[in-house]
């Protein structure tokens, strides 16, 4: 687990301030309500409860939204606590990154999951662009509850590849100090993506950078980063 | 018929938040405007001790010759105060509407510090597109 930095938020500086956390000394500064056990799922669900996470079905969207503000303060809180450990706004985005990326290995996995349930020919996507697509269309809408507003590929560089939203949800709340300007807090969307593309075999760099409009002020781009193997594939498939 | 400013006062009277519209107020120093909006919220505390019958919401207008003053009390002691022409029937609907902006642009921005000065992009141009 610690091989892999993405699995472990936490750096080597801060487990040390973990200390404080130990179950001993937390127990009078935070009072968590124990977890729910798993077993509880199986007793039968009372009449007019609402059946808790456990219960539910993993497979129904519709009534599975979560509310915006609520997610807004989350966020925010989640922002807080990474600029508090943070030093310059590269580590900044890497760290958002690397939570996004702890989101987004699972919103790969679920999305999975329910094509194979919902599709009789589940299949798995090996070519790059129609999996782009289907990140600016399924993972936007998983995750967002929209579709992504363009895909763009880069000029210059082969391997570039751009997703953009001219307002993401997530960062819509958020105005960022003018001495921070370069701070995109969209590099929490951009972990998530590199998550998925990853989990799907096509390893990337993953950045998110602002590039405002007049109409949409806050238009960020979700740049992908391909490795070169990815694009070697991709000409090996073409012969 | 007119907006003339906006004021945001934290829970301890500390003015957040100024802003004038248009140029019908004389122009003040920060300062003077941090004085103007301790007194105010003195005065709200002792307005909100004031009630024959039990508890009080303390004052909601403040009205003089040429202009009002409509004070908007939420429940965490943030006051939010509109200075207006006398005749302004929306001014209560408006101080609504800058609650949500409040709430959303300033409270859900992670690089506020509550109880400090409000200086957020986003709140700025809502605002100045809910008040014109």
């Amino acid at each position: 687990m610690s091989a892999h930095p993405r699995f472990s938020v936490l750096s080597a500086s801060s487990l040390a301030s973990l200390d404080h956390l130990s179950p001993a000394a937390s127990s009078t500064r935070f009072s968590l309500p124990s977890a729910p056990s798993i077993n509880t799922t199986l007793a039968a669900p009372k009449p007019g409860v609402r059946p808790n996470i456990y219960d539910r079905n993993i497979n129904k969207t519709r009534t599975a939204e979560v509310s915006a503000s609520a997610f807004a303060f989350l966020f925010s809180e989640v922002v807080q606590y990474t600029q508090k450990r943070v030093s310059g706004i590269a580590d900044f985005e890497r760290r958002l990154n690397t939570l996004g990326y702890r989101v987004g290995v699972r919103v790969l996995e679920l999305m999975s999951w329910r094509n194979e349930s919902s599709s009789k020919t589940p299949k798995r996507e090996i070519h790059f662009l129609p999996e782009l697509r289907s990140i600016h269309t399924q993972v936007w809408r998983a995750v967002f509850g929209k579709p992504a507003d363009a895909i763009e590929k880069s000029m210059e560089n082969p391997d570039e590849y751009m997703v953009i939203d001219n307002d993401p949800p997530i960062t819509r709340s958020i105005s960022v100090p003018r001495d921070m300007n370069q701070l995109s807090c969209s590099s929490f969307t951009a972990g998530v993506v590199e998550a998925v593309l990853d989990g799907l075999g096509f390893p990337a760099r993953v950045t998110a950078h602002n590039t405002p409009t007049d109409a949409y002020p806050n238009r960020t781009t979700i740049l992908i980063k391909l490795e070169k193997s990815v694009l070697e594939r991709e000409e090996a498939f073409k012969t | 018929m007119t907006i003339f400013g906006l004021w945001v006062i934290n829970k301890a009277g500390g003015l957040v938040y100024q802003r004038n519209f248009g140029d019908g107020l004389p122009g003040l120093t920060s300062n003077e405007y941090l004085v103007l909006a301790g007194t105010l919220h003195g005065i709200h505390a002792i307005t909100s001790r004031l009630s024959p019958t039990g508890s009080s919401s303390g004052a909601h207008v403040i009205e003089g010759e040429s202009f009002k003053m409509t004070i908007f009390l939420t429940a965490t002691g943030t006051k939010f105060v509109l200075l207006t022409t006398p005749v302004e029937p929306t001014a209560e609907a408006v101080l609504q509407k800058v609650y949500e902006v409040y709430a959303d642009a300033v409270m859900k921005n992670p690089f506020h510090t509550p109880e400090m000065p409000i200086r957020s992009e986003a709140f700025d141009t809502r605002i100045a597109a809910l008040i014109k």
